[in-house]
């Protein structure tokens, strides 16, 4: 069974559709990565999966009792708000100190649990929304571009935790990126977003996708071999299709 | 020493302080300053219905205030809510009222009773109605001030946990109509906001979680409340307003503080 499911799913933003027709599912202990260009829906799709946005059309299913991880694109937090680490991590459940710690270790945090929120660095930042959902002994681990603002090793380094994680855990994961070279070997399957699926399928299958290279062009593809290289696992079955009602409202003339 | 009615006084202003500190860090860490300015500006208009309806004037405060909250928060949801807005709709809210209470006819009104207060003239009945209201507001914020907190972090944070944001949103609007309606007689419908606002960011230089700044900021108002009110006898100055600059000097104290200490650690 899925843990979340869409079907047709359409979204607006002030009555403009920014995401149309998207039948996607995620089983437990996928990894799975949605790539698009800036504007291409990516995180409202994020949003309707967990809720906060209601579909314009289609439906979202979540299973029931479906527990979210959820790690923000960026938080902003008010610099009116005291919030201590602790504090943070234990809204809205409490949880004990050691299941704290653990999630702190988990995340690659040393035991900053007192330090204010609004003292941490960027990666510390990011680490600590992840430990967050962690506590949430999440089925699902939905990640937005949970990246932004570190650099490169950073961002590998905050990938290689989040393999580790669901090794552990066995949850899902789904994420938000345009650090393709980063993210994509680790996945077991890829969706390409702008305006609607435009390809979907294996790290390798979707990166030699002409829709995909029409967006991205063909850049990536050193990096994601140079990654590849320390990372080695092997596929399921090929999932890869192509999506061939392209709407003319979405020319493909981008380029990264 | 203490006559009757300045036990009432104290009594209505602490209660008052009780319920603003813990809903002004809502309003603080919201931004919603302009929110509880509109909110409570639109009290007197509220004053002007009741007046002229012949209804308890407590009662139209708080149908007006939360019919006006509930109209700021159905706007600002579809992204017209800006800066601008509010304050217009704020001054607005405030000059109507004024004009519509110059209009009742045949009533004598101490206008500058509900634009400044009229904590000394507070009855048994009133300080019921004040004590029932923040005890009211105090038991809902209690409550839900884990998703409120949440909520208040970050919507998504909170949907993706299974809290309803826009419920929690009302909740605090309904919390803080009810604020409004009982605080217009204890500093008048121009300084509620203050009321709410300033000892919540005097609290914050003292405070390392939200629940420690709500518990200062209480003490701050209380304070302010108590102390405003000696001043107020002692010199012979207007209660609400002296009240509000008592909170206003320990903000001014409170930050200098934090900002040295910042500096110098």
């Amino acid at each position: 069974m899925a843990l979340i499911e869409t079907r047709g799913l359409t979204l607006a933003h002030g009555g403009q559709i920014v995401l149309r027709g998207v039948d996607f599912r995620i089983d437990k202990g996928e990894i799975v990565t949605i790539v698009g260009p800036n504007g291409s829906g990516k995180s409202s799709l994020l949003r309707a999966l967990i809720g906060a946005l209601v579909p314009a059309g289609g439906t979202v299913a979540r299973a029931r009792g479906l527990r979210i991880g959820y790690v923000p694109q960026s938080l902003a937090i008010d610099a009116t708000l005291p919030l201590t680490v602790a504090r943070f991590l234990n809204l809205p459940s409490r949880h004990g100190a050691a299941d704290i710690a653990a999630a702190l270790d988990k995340a690659g945090l040393p035991d900053l649990a007192e330090q204010q929120m609004a003292g941490l660095s960027g990666g510390q930042f990011q680490r600590v929304l992840l430990a967050r959902a962690l506590l949430a002994r999440p089925d699902i681990l939905i990640l937005d571009e949970a990246t932004q603002g570190l650099d490169q090793p950073g961002a590998a380094s905050f990938y290689r935790q989040i393999e580790a994680v669901r090794r552990d855990l066995g949850c899902a994961v789904l994420m938000v990126s345009h650090d393709l070279h980063v993210v994509m070997a680790a996945s077991d399957r890829v969706l390409c977003l702008n305006g609607h699926v435009c390809c979907e399928g294996t790290p390798e299958l979707v990166a030699s996708a002409p829709e995909y290279r029409a967006l991205f062009g063909t850049g990536t593809q050193g990096a994601l071999a140079l990654y590849r290289h320390e990372h080695s696992h092997s596929h399921g079955p090929d999932r890869h299709h192509h999506h061939h009602d392209h709407d003319p409202d979405h020319g493909h003339e981008a380029q990264n | 020493m203490l006559d009757d009615f300045v036990i009432r006084a104290a009594l209505a202003g602490l209660g008052v302080a009780l319920a603003a500190a813990p809903l002004g860090c809502f309003v603080v860490w919201r931004r919603m300053a302009y929110f509880g300015d509109a909110t409570s500006h639109a009290a007197l208009l509220g004053v002007a219905l009741a007046l002229a309806l012949d209804l308890p004037v407590f009662g139209g405060v708080l149908a007006v205030a939360l019919a006006m909250a509930v109209l700021i928060t159905a706007l600002s949801g579809r992204g017209i809510g800006s800066d601008a807005l509010l304050g217009v709709i704020a001054h607005a809210a405030l000059a109507l009222g004024l004009v519509a209470v110059s209009f009742l006819p045949g009533v004598r009104i101490d206008l500058m009773g509900y634009l400044f207060g009229d904590i000394l003239a507070v009855s048994a009945g009133d300080l019921a109605v004040i004590w029932a209201g923040v005890a009211l507001v105090v038991a809902l914020l209690a409550w839900r001030w884990v998703p409120l907190l949440t909520a208040t972090l970050s919507p998504d944070l909170a949907q993706a946990s299974g809290i309803a944001p826009r419920r929690e949103q009302l909740l605090m609007t309904l919390a803080l109509a009810i604020t409004v309606a009982v605080a217009i007689k204890v500093v008048g419908a121009l300084l509620i906001a203050a009321l709410l606002i300033i000892p919540a960011a005097a609290a914050r230089p003292f405070a390392r979680t939200p629940e420690a700044m709500a518990v200062i900021a209480a003490i701050i108002g209380g304070a302010s409340a108590l102390g405003g009110l000696m001043l107020s006898f002692a010199f012979d100055t207007p209660t609400g307003p002296t009240i509000v600059s008592l909170a206003a000097a320990v903000f001014v104290v409170s930050t200098s503080l934090g900002a040295a200490r910042g500096t110098a650690g």
